[in-house]
């Protein structure tokens, strides 16, 4: 088990080298730097020599790469570009736990919604209760995030004022804050996500209770929730949770978006602000970060796998 | 009174493409501690029937028509679900045919073990895992207590349909129903199964009824025999007069069709020609007439009698009298 965490952690190092690699070669990729643009106005074109010179971008590509690589390795992600030069690494923990707190908060809803209703869909195979929640799940596949976002804004904040329109509230503010306002990301990001749960929640109960070992389930005499929770659908939950990992990318690309419809400064946000102002550093950086959470979460569900089917060992 | 009765049980599955006659008014006894073999073809009902026995027949699309099952005095096919619930696993139980797949692939043996003991006879963990532990020791499992702690996936077949017979066991039934329970296995692990299953109901007093394609497993080990093709019972008797005097054509056909150590070398095995008869289009007459090589035409147009010998030895059919072998 050890020795297959280290080769899963190696690998995972790997992966994000050449995540990191990529996004260093491809921002350099696109003609032009951003501190041409920063000191336009001021005329001064020694303005802009000077700061490629003080952030080393008039370096040879190959040795800002190697510079990068090193600093990272030891935890530095280099500063901002603009302002005050504020360092990535703090950038990104100010933000980051906003894109967390959205992104399980998105999960646990969808997962609370999307479970249930799946397993009602598989049980009460092409009544109007299977069709209602298969409707709903293809609406909630086809609909965008951030105009479902608009949608929720318009609702529940313009139009009923339960919910605060934008914007964020640490949990230190108390829950009911955080919640208030995160609600609403969450339910946009995660609606996708839920859909797509659903679905395969239904398909997969439905291929297990064909199968034979939950007859013999019932002609053991068994209740009716024994047969199906503890028989049925733990082996179902093995295809979910693959699709789950799969799915969780929906979660973090919806919460890129959605965070700027929500003015919400979190890591997503981040982003696309570093992409529109080349703002190098801090993309490589977030990038990095989303990566590494990709492969993170990867691992987790590769364990939850263990842990649900006796037949998966690692060693 | 016999500890099983069916009579004319009837069962029609409701399909797009029409109504398919499962099982046609089937009758059978088993008496207490009896070994009753069902032997037929694939597709001759002898599963479904009895999958309508213990109830696990889903209605819709299953129909039962009409007939009576009586268990213990109990009439089963009006009893309510959650009565009938409380008999499975518990009075009757089944033991499947395919080990491989009837075991919960994520669940301890343990668990798979204990469950129905624990809920029906409302055993604690401790006692239920030390029955469990013996239970294995009668299937002939070495090693019972790690076996308990393992999953399906450590165990081979064999292994595994042994594990099946200690579940069926479990709570002390009066008759489990063993569908094709060696087919999926190798011969030699078949034979020691079947062993094991005669030996066991044998030794507890339970009834057990074979449902099997295998007439050697009849000869070998069934006390009576039912034969059924496209969901008739055609005939049946004591293992033994069926096996030496088969009075129906098709019972003389399956026994032509499989070798056997009984009869003079060079004589050829004889398959039975053409195919059974789709039950979602039965023609009138006995729907064995178009592979009978006693065929009369009466055959096609009559429903045949049912013949009865002296010796409770009885066969459906026109030609029965002629066919059978006066002493065996």
């Amino acid at each position: 088990m050890s020795k297959y965490l280290l080769r899963r952690t190696l690998g995972a190092m790997v992966v994000m080298w050449a995540v990191a690699t990529l996004v260093f070669f491809m921002l350099r990729a696109v003609p032009g730097d951003p501190f041409t643009a920063m000191v336009f106005d001021t005329g001064d074109p020694t303005a802009a020599e000077e700061m490629r010179r003080a952030f080393g971008f008039d370096q040879p590509v190959y040795v800002q790469y190697f510079k990068y690589l090193v600093q990272a390795v030891q935890g530095n992600l280099g500063t901002s570009i603009y302002g005050s030069r504020v360092p990535v690494a703090t950038i990104i923990a100010e933000s980051f736990p906003r894109t967390l707190s959205i992104t399980v908060l998105a999960f646990l809803i969808a997962v609370t919604i999307a479970i249930p209703a799946g397993l009602i869909s598989a049980l009460y195979k092409y009544s109007a209760l299977d069709h209602g929640v298969t409707i709903v799940a293809f609406l909630g596949l086809s609909m965008p995030d951030f105009w479902l976002a608009i949608l929720l804004i318009i609702a529940f904040a313009a139009g009923l004022g339960w919910l605060p329109a934008i914007g964020y509230a640490p949990l230190s503010e108390g829950f009911g804050a955080w919640l208030s306002h995160l609600i609403m990301p969450a339910i946009a990001i995660g609606t996708p996500f839920a859909a797509i749960i659903a679905r395969m929640v239904r398909s997969s109960m439905l291929e297990v209770l064909r199968t034979e070992y939950v007859q013999v389930a019932s002609s053991k005499g068994l209740l009716r929730w024994q047969v199906l929770l503890q028989h049925a659908f733990p082996n179902a939950l093995i295809p979910v949770i693959t699709v789950m990992g799969i799915a969780l990318a929906l979660l973090m690309a919806g919460a890129v978006v959605v965070e700027n419809v929500f003015a919400i400064k979190g890591l997503g946000r981040v982003l696309i602000q570093g992409i529109l102002n080349r703002d190098y550093p801090v993309v490589q950086g977030a990038i990095l970060i989303v990566s590494g959470i990709f492969v993170l979460s990867n691992l987790i569900v590769d364990m939850l796998y263990a842990a649900i089917d006796p037949r998966i060992r690692y060693e | 009174m016999a500890l099983l009765s069916v009579r004319g049980l009837e069962l029609h599955f409701v399909t797009p493409a029409g109504r398919v006659r499962a099982v046609n008014g089937i009758s059978y006894t088993v008496e207490a501690g009896e070994l009753v073999a069902i032997v037929g073809e694939s597709g001759s009902g002898k599963t479904v029937q009895a999958q309508a026995v213990l109830g696990l027949v889903a209605q819709p699309p299953g129909e039962i028509v009409g007939g009576a099952v009586e268990f213990d005095g109990v009439e089963l096919l009006s009893l309510p679900e959650e009565r009938m619930r409380t008999l499975r696993g518990r009075r009757i139980s089944m033991v499947f045919q395919e080990p491989m797949t009837s075991l919960n692939p994520v669940l301890s043996i343990g668990r798979q073990l204990t469950e129905a003991m624990r809920l029906h006879l409302q055993l604690t963990r401790a006692v239920a895992d030390e029955r469990a532990v013996s239970l294995l020791g009668m299937v002939g499992i070495a090693d019972p207590e790690r076996r308990l702690r393992q999953y399906p996936h450590h165990l081979s077949g064999g292994m595994r349909q042994r594990v099946m017979i200690a579940i069926a066991i479990a709570c002390d039934p009066l008759l489990i129903v063993a569908d094709e329970p060696t087919t999926a296995l190798d011969v030699t692990i078949q034979a020691q199964i079947l062993a094991l299953m005669q030996d066991l109901t044998r030794r507890l007093g339970v009834a057990l009824v074979i449902i099997t394609h295998d007439l050697g497993v009849v000869a070998r080990y069934a006390d009576r025999v039912n034969v059924m093709y496209a969901g008739r019972i055609v005939e049946h008797g004591a293992a033994r007069d069926v096996y030496r005097r088969p009075a129906h054509p098709y019972t003389i056909g399956l026994l032509n069709s499989v070798p056997r150590l009984d009869r003079p070398r060079g004589v050829r095995i004889e398959p039975i020609p053409g195919s059974p008869p789709d039950p979602a289009h039965l023609q009138p007459g006995c729907a064995f007439a178009p592979r009978c090589p006693y065929v009369v035409d009466r055959c096609r147009r009559e429903e045949p009698p049912t013949v009865t010998f002296d010796d409770r030895h009885v066969a459906t059919c026109w030609q029965t009298a002629a066919l059978r072998p006066e002493s065996g």
